[in-house]
């Protein structure tokens, strides 16, 4: 009798998770999460991103502009970097290490910067070293043209696939019209790039005529987050729709994921930007918020660390403030749980070298999960 | 005769400047709603509602109305710590937008004459630039 009821519940269960996704999806609340939260780095404003050394200290970016190097419980500030231009969500955003730090010492960064000959500012990414707690060997890998002194949409994230190539993202920048769907020019579009900032000569718009060839996908609006999947290799994206729409993607080459032709949201105002949500020839998200969260940092969990939660995605919200624990089946989400709710705007999150999950949080710092024995 | 021309003219002079002043009033709040849309919108909303416990509502704020010059810091210098609004404690970070004094004018005009809000006194970027940090 009682499996029965098991039975009967578990098939319940599955032809609810195996159906369309709802329009408006509910997060669970964890109540017996198998870690507890410490405060690692503390005193932070917009830890926008962070990276581990391997000697256990770690890099993080701070959005007005600073990098700082947590070491031994110290917070040290990094000179001679590049001056960002502070203008609504820009500033220093993303910051990722070399597949092959210990050999070669690169460091990656992307931010918002005023280069070039107009007014404003648009995203960049940049390598360089690190010595006597200076950046050197600088080298500015992308500019995405042209300025504007829009506030919005810059990305931006870091990620490399398994056979080293980097992918990077660039938002929109507040011109959904002009911008994502066209490959000749920047914005709204997910770039990969050698790691010397080359481009890849199987690059899919590297035979199109006048298209940013760097473009590795299009028809985005605004990713925050680039994780590269522990078991395929393959990098998901997760972007910020408008009101309600905000997405988890897996970025395939040359494809267009349909922003703003199609969308699971809606204007700020209320108004509809399109009456499609799907469209020949265009990704499907594998995952929607409505309404939205406000994603910033993705990473995967790869660790047995934390009990029955190997193979999970976690994303961070902006807008909700917490962090949430995506279950996976393969592309699918089987259960949604929100996890450290209360303690503010989850900027980013990583795995460490060590296993452990970290969260960064703005006007806190930085949170380590540490497991529950 | 001379006195009533005079005072006929003060008149029309008065009645000109506000005139004027109220077309200019009304030019900033247009350009204030194109600054909200581009800076503001993604966290205080469309109707500036805010979000609850996260992002202090602008419409109907009692922190806004009696601060006058506190939110233009805010907007001009970020803003950060606990912040009481309508009774509930908000403790976020709002960072400096980079905007220019103008448009920081703009939008303060367009967030104190909408969804409720009213003001008698145009905020200038002459006053927005008087303004230095805490």
């Amino acid at each position: 009798m009682k499996n029965s009821i098991i039975n009967l519940y578990l098939i319940v269960v599955t032809l609810n998770f195996s159906c369309a996704q709802e329009a408006e999806n509910k997060a669970t609340i964890s109540l017996n999460a198998p870690f507890s939260d410490e405060l690692f780095v503390d005193n932070l404003q917009i830890p926008w991103g962070m990276a581990f050394l391997p000697d256990g200290s770690m890099l993080i970016t701070e959005k007005e502009g600073k990098i700082i190097h947590f070491l031994e419980g110290k917070k040290i500030i990094i000179s001679n970097v590049p001056e960002v231009y502070q203008r609504g969500q820009g500033g220093l955003l993303d910051i990722a290490l070399h597949p092959k730090y210990k050999e070669n010492g690169w460091i990656y960064f992307t931010f918002s910067s005023e280069e070039g000959e107009e007014k404003g500012g648009n995203t960049a990414l940049m390598r360089a070293k690190l010595k006597d707690n200076a950046l050197v060997d600088k080298e500015l890998l992308y500019k995405a043209t042209p300025n504007t002194t829009k506030g919005q949409h810059f990305g931006s994230r870091i990620a490399f696939d398994d056979d080293g190539y980097l992918y990077f993202s660039v938002g929109e920048r507040g011109e959904r019209d002009i911008n994502p769907q066209d490959i000749t020019r920047d914005g709204g579009k997910i770039y990969r790039l050698n790691d010397d900032g080359t481009i890849p000569s199987d690059n899919p718009f590297v035979n199109s005529d006048g298209a940013k060839t760097a473009i590795y996908s299009y028809g985005h609006r605004n990713p925050q987050g680039l994780a590269k999947h522990p078991e395929t290799g393959k990098i998901w994206d997760n972007e910020h729709g408008p009101q309600g729409g905000d997405e988890i993607n897996v970025i395939k080459k040359g494809a267009n994921y349909g922003w703003p032709v199609i969308t699971y949201g809606i204007n700020y105002s209320g108004t509809p930007i399109t009456d499609k949500t799907e469209m020949e020839g265009m990704e499907q998200p594998i995952h929607y918020w409505v309404p939205s969260i406000a994603p910033s940092g993705m990473a995967f969990i790869t660790s047995d660390n934390y009990k029955g939660m190997k193979g999970d995605l976690l994303v961070g919200s902006l807008k909700f403030q917490y962090l949430e624990r995506l279950v996976m089946n393969g592309t699918k989400v089987v259960k949604r749980e929100k996890l450290l709710q209360n303690l503010g705007r989850v900027r980013d999150v990583k795995e460490g070298p060590d296993g452990l999950i970290y969260v960064a949080i703005e006007g806190k710092g930085i949170y380590k999960l540490v497991p529950k024995k | 005769m001379k006195f009533f021309l005079l005072f006929y003219l003060a008149l029309i002079t008065i009645f000109f400047s506000f005139f004027h002043q109220d077309k200019e009033l009304e030019k900033s709040i247009q350009r204030g709603s194109e600054v909200y849309a581009d800076f503001c919108v993604t966290c205080h909303l469309t109707e500036g509602e805010g979000v609850k416990n996260a992002f202090p509502p602008l419409a109907k704020s009692d922190y806004l109305s009696k601060n006058r010059e506190e939110s233009i810091k805010g907007i001009k210098y970020g803003q950060k710590g606990e912040l009481i609004v309508n009774g509930v404690t908000y403790n976020g970070t709002m960072p400096p937008m980079g905007l220019e004094d103008d448009e920081i004018a703009d939008v303060m005009n367009y967030i104190v004459n909408s969804w409720g809000n009213t003001s008698t006194k145009m905020v200038t970027p002459e006053e927005v630039a008087t303004l230095t940090d805490k």
